[in-house]
């Protein structure tokens, strides 16, 4: 297959690859514009750890290809962060200790983000379901639910002022 | 909740047991912190394994030159281009050094490496794996221990009679006498399953060979020395002239301290090419090749009185190692010893049998043969209980371990908090008042290991060392040998250096994950570095400050009897707080007198005269409240409560995550975990078809502290994290019997054994009725 030259906006910066059209978004994200925060744990969509976010919405990196993803927003977990400024769902991930060896981190982050987007007095069950296509070996899951329910329940909304 | 068993000496505490963040979460939430699985180095190649379809055969020949023929391949390696040796962590026994990673004549699992490319692309290498021709001899092959065990088996390793490569055998007390006296004797067979480890990071590495004949690994694993020591060993280098980087690492959970072949393979393409070269394992190599829990047939016969008092024990256990003994010879070891626990007997037996088959090698992880351990012990006890119709936790109670207790020729228990865990669970368990019809709950105890006090790597340094140096404006470089995994080693003994150097957390550089720079330390298993690198890292702060305040003592003219102390970087006179001067003041004057050097403070640790096991144990009762849908045999987790003994806590946020965290996978083990084989495959090796705890299943995980006070641990510390993984199992099982009345015999629990049991158990109802 032929080479081609694709845009695309991660972290509010365009940037132009030339890749092989059947690459895919994460290989994209990770191999050529060189952002290793996202992550890849199976050959099979089961573990988010590539999960970013695609206009808004969490989106796992190995399951569409990065032509497809040609003029979205894309946003990744080095994007959170502005200016030394922690993004809300940082800082509870911080607080309440939310990850360990934190491979899963970066997927489990923007799924949160997307999640908390969209959810806004999230019931304990709807953030657990919420994560489910998430793997977390190390924390099982509870020190990050906590962290998605702090957030929601708006104790850093003072940060986002 | 705080209950002492014995006061603190070293409260109060400034640091210690406080909300302290973890010291490379900046790194781990900005998405910054870079994974072997990250490294990238210039003009880096991409190594690929080719791997055995069979389960057993010899290599007759292996034909690479269509491979190398390939656009963009550098080097094919096969096992002749290695120098075969022979390995195993156990390096001291030779017997127990049984795998070369490469095979020169023979496979022995399907999935093992039999040869590796490196190429400029991992696509063009997974395409060359493809040309590479190997003219196998299929030899019959053996599955399961039981049948590996009988005479005419096939010989999987030449000298190894019925395929026994490991046995072990534990006795104390009088067990013989035990059973004599006993008034009620109770005999089971188990079978314990398999796990695979999972890590998020796959096994990975770059090794890189420079001319100057130096090595230099970045790998993701739980102990760059033993890479070190291990690679020295197989490639015939000097442990000096290799150098291990572990920066993150992405989990370990016990499957990441042995040779693996990403390692191998990636420095053995390197030394061919002089490139750097990386090998990532896919999740479906991760399943089939990197090891996982040891699968266990366990018999198990317990006497007791009728009253409840327990006499004798005597266990015997046949061990699927698979097809390398590796780290499986400790567990074999282990799971002997825990499980007396966390009875006293008067005589306790045990005979482990670790037996090849030609599976995946089965090794340590987390838990280290306990829980296989407690899944049987626990549910066996249970059954007792109820045979006798006694209380099950009254009857724990007056046989548990305590303060004191001397099990002989193998430990002298020193911390023990597990009476007020009895408390706290029957608190628990009345809490919840009458449970739904379709919900029951089950209990289990059990106790884990502060570290091994083992040297079959026969390493000649101390089991942990560290290096703390001050610099002038008063920050601290901290460098240790501890690894650390996710488990928050690298936190908690940063807090340790601020709490005895009295400065803060934020003052303090860690270094860890680095064999050039860090001093030895036998690493991450076995939960050993919360209390062995801890006290390494307390001794060398201590001396740091001990030559700091020898020139706040000089300019102090204070009188003998008063001491000085630093707190909250504030050096002053103990009885005169308010008295002192700022530490980085201190620290200058220092640098003056040392005329310019920096104040360097060493420490290490070994164990010495504290048994054969460990310094110290951990002890835990937990409650999991359970519900069970008959018609689908579905066990869903509603709630759990565990009473954890781990002496004095350090790492606040890091101890709740590693218990919240142990309870997921030792769920996991317990009813969703299945590894089956069929003709030495395993069928389920992706993230689809192999089930784990996800963030719905997940119930809480509630924790009351037991804090006692562990005399060998760094102020008072002991394991945390690793035990936890080992009472689960075996307290759903107790839940099922509870609520049906039926006995699980085999771990995980899948729902079919459920419906299965309920069935039978209705047509005997059913039959005895008629």
């Amino acid at each position: 297959m032929e080479k081609q030259l694709v845009r695309l906006n991660v972290n509010e910066q365009d940037y132009d690859i030339y890749i092989n059209p059947k690459t895919l978004l994460v290989e994209a994200i990770r191999d050529y514009i060189e952002l290793t925060g996202t992550k890849r744990g199976c050959d099979t969509v089961s573990c988010g750890a590539c999960t970013v976010i695609v206009d808004g919405m969490a989106v796992k990196g190995c399951s569409v290809l990065a032509i497809q993803a040609e003029g979205a927003r894309i946003l990744t977990s080095e994007g959170l962060e502005k200016n030394g400024k922690l993004h809300a769902i940082q800082k509870a991930f911080l607080d309440e200790g939310a990850f360990q060896c934190g491979f899963c981190t970066s997927g489990m982050l923007m799924s949160s983000v997307a999640f908390l987007n969209e959810s806004k007095n999230p019931t304990e069950k709807e953030i657990r379901d919420g994560i489910e296509g998430n793997i977390c070996r190390c924390t099982g899951y509870n020190s990050i639910v906590r962290a998605i329910d702090s957030v929601a329940k708006g104790k850093y909304t003072e940060d986002k002022a | 909740m705080n209950k002492y068993t014995v006061i603190n000496p070293h409260e109060p505490f400034r640091v210690i047991n406080t909300h302290v963040h973890n010291v490379d979460g900046w790194a781990k939430i900005t998405g910054r912190a870079t994974y072997t699985f990250d490294v990238k180095l210039p003009g880096m190649l991409y190594g690929k394994i080719l791997r055995s379809p069979h389960p057993h055969a010899n290599i007759k020949g292996i034909d690479a030159s269509k491979a190398l023929e390939l656009d963009g391949v550098k080097a094919v390696v096969t096992g002749k281009d290695t120098l075969g040796v022979k390995q195993g962590i156990w390096r001291r026994y030779k017997d127990l050094c049984d795998e070369q990673i490469l095979p020169v004549d023979k496979v022995r699992y399907i999935g093992e490496p039999v040869a590796a490319v490196a190429a400029i692309t991992e696509e063009i290498a997974e395409k060359a794996l493809d040309l590479i021709e190997v003219d196998y001899e299929v030899l019959p092959a053996v599955f399961e221990p039981l049948d590996a065990i009988k005479k005419g088996a096939p010989e999987i390793h030449d000298g190894f009679e019925r395929n026994i490569s490991v046995t072990r055998h534990i006795e104390w007390g009088e067990v013989e006498e035990g059973f004599e006296e006993s008034e009620y004797i109770r005999e089971d067979w188990f079978r314990c399953g398999g796990q695979a480890h999972m890590c998020m990071e796959t096994r990975c590495a770059v090794s890189s060979y420079t001319p100057d004949k130096k090595l230099t690994i970045y790998s993701s694993n739980q102990s760059p020395y033993y890479m070190q020591g291990l690679m020295a060993g197989v490639l015939g280098m000097r442990e000096g002239d290799i150098r291990v980087l572990s920066p993150y690492v992405g989990g370990g959970f016990g499957g990441k301290f042995e040779l693996d072949g990403a390692i191998f393979c990636s420095a053995i393409l390197s030394m061919k090419l002089y490139k750097p070269v990386k090998i990532v394992y896919t999740r479906e190599e991760d399943f089939i090749a990197s090891k996982r829990r040891t699968p266990m047939f366990y018999y198990t016969r317990t006497g007791v009185k009728k009253d409840g008092t327990f006499c004798a024990r005597e266990a015997k256990v046949f061990t699927n190692g698979g097809a390398y003994t590796g780290m499986g010879a400790t567990a074999l070891y282990l799971t002997g010893f825990f499980h007396s626990f966390p009875y006293i007997w008067k005589g306790y037996r045990y005979d482990g049998y670790r037996v090849y088959t030609n599976t995946l090698p089965s090794t340590s992880m987390r838990g280290f043969g306990a829980p296989q351990a407690m899944w049987c012990s626990e549910q066996q006890i249970e059954w007792i209980a109820a045979d006798l119709g006694l209380d099950p936790i009254e009857m724990r109670r007056k046989n548990s371990h305590k303060e004191g207790t001397i099990l002989p020729g193998q430990a002298t228990i020193a911390s023990c908090g597990i009476d007020l865990c009895y408390d706290e669970i029957t608190k628990w368990i009345k809490s919840k008042g009458k449970l739904p019809a379709n919900r029951s709950i089950g209990i289990s105890a059990c106790g884990f290991m502060s570290g091994g006090i083992f040297n079959w790597f026969d390493s000649p340094y101390s089991f942990s060392s560290a290096v703390v140096t001050i610099n002038q404006d008063g920050t601290v470089e901290l460098h240790v040998g501890a690894q650390d995994i996710g488990q928050g080693s690298n936190t908690t003994m940063a807090i340790i250096c601020a709490e005895t150097l009295g400065v803060k957390v934020e003052d303090i550089k860690v270094h860890s994950g680095d064999t050039d720079n860090c001093p030895p330390d036998l690493g991450a298993w076995g939960s050993r570095q919360t209390l062995m690198s801890g006290n390494a890292v307390k001794m060398a702060s201590e001396n740091a400050k001990k030559q700091l305040l020898e020139f706040a003592y000089a300019q102090s003219g204070l009188n003998i009897v008063y001491d000085l102390d630093i707190k909250d970087r504030w050096v002053h006179a103990i009885a005169r707080p308010e008295r002192g001067e700022d530490f980085v003041q201190l620290v200058r004057k220092a640098l003056r007198g040392k005329d310019g050097q920096k104040i360097v403070g060493r420490g290490y640790y070994t164990p010495h005269r504290k048994g054969m096991i460990s310094p110290a144990y951990s002890y835990m009762l937990q409650g999991v409240e359970v519900e069970v849908d008959e018609e689908t045999g579905k066990i869903s987790l509603i709630d759990s409560m565990t009473a954890h003994d781990c002496g004095q806590p350090i790492n606040h946020l890091g101890l709740i995550g590693q218990l919240e965290g142990a309870f997921s996978m030792a769920a996991g083990y317990g009813y969703l975990e299945y590894m089956p084989y069929e003709d030495g495959k395993l069928m389920n090796p992706n993230l689809v078809d192999y089930k784990m705890i996800r963030a719905p299943e997940m119930p809480p995980a509630n924790i009351a502290e037991i804090d006692t006070y562990e005399p060998e641990g760094p102020y008072g510390a002991k394991e945390a994290g690793e035990g936890l993984t080992n009472p689960t199992a075996a307290a759903i099982g107790n839940a099922l019997f509870h609520r049906f009345g039926i006995q699980m015999k085999e771990c995980p629990v899948r729902p079919e054994m459920v419906v299965n049991a309920l069935r039978e158990k209705k047509e005997k109802e059913h039959a005895e009725k008629k």
